[in-house]
């Protein structure tokens, strides 16, 4: 058995490991490094704390992590990229559930993790950590699992609005804080249960009123609870290496809530108090939809400004990953770059259905990744290029969030898309987007619109290149 | 060092500080510390690998598996050692998944040839 001190420092390691894992993810080319980093200081956790003595149970601590580890590796290998939201959600409900699951076990024996105080009770202190670390747990439970379920789509995206939610989530909210004071005074079972329940419910009914359309910025900050449970459990353990990790995390998805929220030009307030999408949408731009004339265009129009031009930027919207258009897109790409056309993408940070995801979709598709750039690295270079293709993309190109106060997007920062040349919008129809709005763009002279589904229209473009 | 040194270099240790300084202080100064570095480390990622950076994090909030691993520590089975094997299975499914699925998505990523 190692001593306690130098368990502690191989803690330190571990804990110096996890960080760098993060830092790798600066760029592409040190993130696969830093990915192995992490594994490996986890890997030096989890033998450091094998090797204590209180821990002998090998037999079944074994047979838990096989099955679970089994589990995890098929669906990492299985998983399609498109589903990440949703699988992200669920291991946070993972990460929730486990937290609590670790809270009741330290109040039932806390002599098992060294914290019990002479009586065989609980400290003070552990006491208050217990409460934060079982109900910020509970709460990242139930709440991932319902933000799984309006992902995968076996619950209802839409939001679901009631009167007197808001008050009702407070005196829930008061109720679990009482009960958990009574439960640090008492150190009865009974507070702590109610304090328990109120908290899984709570997890629910903060969720439910938040729309589909919402989701990343609610994966982002569960992915932040989760941290912040982790850190919670880290306090009752007095083990820093926890700490350490659940505030890396934890920090890691406020900045990633508060990144998605600037996209959608909201405060997280607004996300969290929930009911956006949910009203039939009454724009006045969207009653006049019908009558505005729009230039349509057939493929072999498309590839003909896309062959004569210099450079090119296509903006792609999660409607590409819906109709599977990735690989297609990849070989027009391809096509026109052989051609000597300059070809970049430019990339909304709400493009998917998480941060980050469509960068993901397009590196599946082997898209290299130094010819796509995120909207503030490309914004200015619309001016100066000869066609910007959209393709599934809307709001995040609606001109309207620029030039219209009245607009229910104002303010959220788009793609510039209207700067360029020419426009070509590959769309099914005029349909409006997820915000409900009419984009101005598809009314644009320059703009020629393209009715057809993302892949179809993908091929034959390519096909029209190639005749 | 014999027990009564021990005591008496803690005490000097202690009357350094003035009084003794409560293990929940010293957890909170590592808490308040791990937050920036995380702040600072976590801007420095480029949003292309936010999605990677989110199955990461995932793994790595798994490392509540040692407060897992000590509840189902001891031999003699009873609610507590069972909730903690339940709970060592629970994050073994994300660290395996959240490093290999993470592993797959950074393998995607190429530049041009």
């Amino acid at each position: 058995m190692l001593s306690a001190n130098v368990v502690a420092l191989a803690y330190l390691a571990a804990s110096v490991l996890l960080i760098l894992a993060l830092k790798g993810l600066s760029s592409p080319e040190s993130a696969r490094r830093g990915n192995l980093y992490g594994m490996i200081g986890m890997a030096i956790a989890v033998v450091v704390t094998l090797q204590l003595e209180t821990v002998q149970n090998y037999a079944w601590i074994f047979a838990a992590v096989a099955a679970g580890g089994l589990a995890g590796g098929v669906v990492a290998r299985r998983i399609p990229m498109t589903h990440m939201p949703q699988t992200v959600a669920f291991m946070h409900s993972l990460v929730g559930l486990a937290a609590v699951l670790i809270a009741v076990s330290a109040f039932y024996d806390p002599q098992a993790y060294g914290i019990a105080a002479a009586d065989g009770g609980l400290h003070p202190a552990s006491r208050i950590e217990l409460f934060l670390g079982t109900f910020i747990g509970a709460i990242t439970f139930t709440a991932s699992l319902i933000a799984f379920g309006k992902l995968q789509g076996l619950l209802s995206g839409k939001p679901l609005v009631f009167s007197g939610q808001h008050m009702l989530n407070l005196v829930l909210g008061v109720l679990m804080i009482a009960a958990g004071i009574m439960f640090c005074i008492t150190q009865g079972w009974v507070p702590f249960l109610i304090m328990l329940a109120i908290a899984l419910v709570l997890g629910v009914l903060l969720i439910v009123p938040i729309g589909g359309a919402d989701m990343p910025v609610i994966v982002s900050m569960l992915n932040s609870y989760s941290g912040w449970a982790a850190a919670g459990i880290g306090f009752t353990l007095g083990n820093n290496m926890l700490i350490v990790a659940g505030a890396l995390v934890g920090s890691s998805g406020a900045i990633l809530s508060y990144i998605m929220c600037k996209a959608m030009n909201r405060s997280l307030l607004n996300v969290l108090l929930g009911g956006f999408g949910g009203e039939a949408s009454s724009g006045s731009s969207a009653a006049s939809a019908g009558d505005r004339p729009v230039k349509a265009g057939s493929a072999e129009d498309a590839a003909f400004l896309l062959k004569n031009a210099r450079s090119v930027i296509l903006v792609p919207g999660y409607g590409l990953a819906v109709a599977r258009a990735q690989h297609a897109l990849k070989e027009l790409v391809e096509k026109l770059m052989d051609m000597g056309v300059d070809v970049k993408f430019a990339i909304h940070p709400v493009a998917g259905r998480m941060p980050g995801h469509m960068n993901v979709l397009l590196a599946e598709a082997d898209v290299p990744y130094d010819i796509v750039h995120e909207m503030d690295e490309i914004n200015s270079e619309f001016a100066d290029t000869d066609v910007a293709m959209v393709i599934g993309a809307n709001d995040v190109t609606n001109p309207a969030a620029k030039s219209d106060p009245a607009s229910p997007i104002y303010g959220m920062p788009i793609l510039e898309v209207s700067k360029a040349e020419h426009v070509i919008v590959i769309k099914r129809s005029l349909s409006p987007g997820y915000a409900g709005l009419d984009n101005d763009l598809f009314y644009m002279d320059k703009t020629m619109m393209l009715f057809d589904d993302a892949k179809k229209a993908s091929e034959a473009i390519l096909q029209a290149l190639d005749g | 060092m014999d027990t009564s040194a021990m005591e008496a270099a803690q005490t000097a240790a202690q009357s350094a500080h003035g009084a003794a300084v409560d293990p929940f202080v010293f957890s909170f100064t590592v808490f308040v510390l791990a937050v920036f570095v995380g702040y600072h480390v976590v801007w420095n990622v480029t949003p292309a690998l936010h999605t990677p950076l989110m199955s990461v994090t995932n793994a790595i909030s798994s490392i509540i598996i040692v407060g897992a691993l000590l509840a189902s520590g001891p031999l003699e089975m009873n609610l507590a050692t069972v909730l903690g094997l339940v709970a060592v299975g629970l994050v073994s499914v994300n660290i395996f998944g959240g490093f290999m699925v993470t592993q797959r998505m950074l393998a995607m990523f190429r530049k041009r040839k």
